[in-house]
């Protein structure tokens, strides 16, 4: 299992995966947006999304959960 | 001269607009949002008005909450800084047809110029040497791999009314351009509100200078140098200098014969930046777009003229002569500037938070133009620039040798910080030996400048 978590403080911009999902290593999960910038977050390994934990809109702070991959 | 001006802008450059009003007895008014209330330029203005929420759409774009500020205060001006609204045609429409006086260029000169394509085309015509690029938007990734044919790679796809680097990207082949292209339209779309692209031949070992001008009230445009900016990351400037070390003299009056010819084409009043990429093999150079505003690196030029631009801005805005002999405009010296941003120094990723202690550096030879201090939080809303570190010295390596020391005296705590990045561009010796391009950056983080 592995859990994917912000690295920052920033806004969520657009959910691209859906819970229950298979991804893989490197595929967008969510694009969070924070000054100005688009910053996409990836899948670190296969497998699949059991969890995501933010919704279009929501501001997260640094260390929150954004998705668990199992 | 002006009673009065608002100032529709926040940060640092809110701070130093306002700090010149107040030396020539202009009444300042800032505006602010509900995350910038305990900023400094808030609190450094005569008067200050609250916009709306965080959220920009909601504050600095929002023209009617902006317009009535200026109507509430009794606002004679409106300055507009840059990014916001400071290229919005139909805002310095809305702001002259309210009767109060726009700092910055007429409407009709912010619109030609504001679309890149249109402006390629017009300066061309004008005679002034442009990339080899589109003459119309892009129509789809079918047609851009066409175009790209055409121009041959690599390509630079660009939103055709982008700034801030937002939805740049450089394509080496199809695939890549098929990518690039389908981002630089979804970003345009979603941050101009205008999905057009366009795609310019992309120049190698390119620096990025650009002349200043000012179109003065009498109808003269004069250039005031350059400044050149290739110390880029993510297509955003981070480093600026003046004079380029990597422009002989032939091409640098080229170059400024040019930029007057961009401003007289298109009726230039105020300040105003033509930006260009100059080949630095060929010697030659191309017009790249004009930013009809204040840039954000124009201490630069201050520095090694001694002119007050923003003092210019108002004196042309209110239709007198300007403070200096444009027939003898003298250069003195080198300057530097460096970008302080809330970001790590690794991967450039942002950094809001809130800063827990706050000490510039000061001495001669030292600028420093900061938007935040201690206390203040530094939010997701806005672009990440703290502040901006300016030096001069009487020659580059003096001028070098006072931002190394300088950069070392400047703490922030609280946001991550590029400081430490600064530190390494400075003391790369591609940076330090001035012979450099618009890749040092990428150079410097795969460790081999």
């Amino acid at each position: 299992m592995t859990e994917i978590r912000a690295e920052m403080v920033a806004n969520v911009w657009k959910v691209v995966a859906a819970a229950g999902e298979k991804v893989h290593d490197g595929d967008t999960l969510v694009i969070l947006e924070s000054m100005k910038m688009e910053i996409p977050v990836l899948a670190e390994g296969d497998g699949i999304l059991t969890n995501l934990a933010v919704a279009e809109g929501d501001v997260i702070q640094e260390g929150d959960l954004i998705a668990v991959i199992g | 001269m002006l009673e009065s001006v608002l100032v529709a802008n926040r940060g640092e450059i809110a701070r130093r607009v306002v700090k010149t009003a107040r030396r020539m007895g202009i009444r300042a008014i800032a505006v602010y949002s509900e995350a910038d209330a305990d900023l400094p330029f808030v609190r450094e203005a005569d008067d200050a008005v609250l916009l709306g929420p965080a959220h920009p759409a909601r504050s600095y774009l929002d023209i009617d909450a902006v317009l009535g500020a200026a109507s509430r205060t009794g606002a004679s001006a409106i300055h507009p800084g840059y990014g916001f609204l400071a290229e919005n045609p139909s805002f310095a429409a809305r702001v002259l047809a309210e009767g109060l006086t726009w700092v910055g260029p007429p409407p009709a000169a912010i619109e030609q110029m504001g679309d890149k394509i249109s402006a390629r085309n017009l300066m061309e015509r004008a005679g002034l040497p442009v990339a080899a690029g589109s003459r119309a938007p892009v129509a789809d990734e079918s047609a851009a791999v066409a175009e790209a044919g055409r121009l041959g790679y690599p390509v630079m796809v660009k939103a055709a009314a982008g700034g801030g680097g937002i939805g740049m990207s450089v394509a080496a082949d199809d695939a890549g351009l098929r990518t690039a292209f389908a981002t630089a339209q979804a970003r345009a779309e979603r941050f101009f509100g205008d999905s057009s692209v366009l795609l310019e031949h992309y120049i190698e070992h390119a620096r990025h200078v650009e002349i200043q001008i000012l179109g003065l009230a009498d109808g003269r445009v004069v250039a005031l140098g350059e400044r050149d900016c290739s110390a880029q990351r993510r297509h955003q400037k981070v480093a600026e200098e003046a004079p380029s070390p990597g422009l002989a003299a032939g091409l640098r009056d080229a170059m400024q014969a040019a930029a007057v010819l961009a401003g007289q084409t298109v009726g230039y009043r105020g300040a105003g930046t033509v930006e260009c990429l100059v080949d630095t093999a060929a010697q030659d150079f191309v017009f790249l777009e004009m930013n009809t505003r204040l840039q954000v690196e124009h201490p630069v030029t201050e520095l090694i003229t001694g002119i007050d631009l923003v003092e210019q801005q108002f004196l042309i805005a209110s239709g007198h002569a300007v403070s200096f002999d444009p027939d003898a405009v003298a250069y003195r010296g080198h300057a530097l500037e460096l970008r302080v941003y809330a970001e790590d120094s690794r991967r450039f990723l942002p950094s809001p938070g809130t800063i827990t202690g706050w000490s510039e550096p000061s001495g001669r030879g030292i600028r420093v133009d900061a938007g935040y201090a201690a206390g203040n939080a530094v939010t997701t809303f806005y672009d990440p620039l703290l502040a901006k570190l300016c030096v001069h010295g009487a020659s580059r390596d003096e001028a070098l040798a006072t931002a190394r020391d300088a950069l070392a005296d400047f703490v922030i705590s609280g946001p991550k910080t590029n400081l430490a990045f600064l530190a390494d561009l400075l003391a790369s010796s591609e940076f330090a030996s001035g012979d450099y391009d618009t890749s040092v950056i990428a150079r410097l983080r795969s460790g081999t400048a």
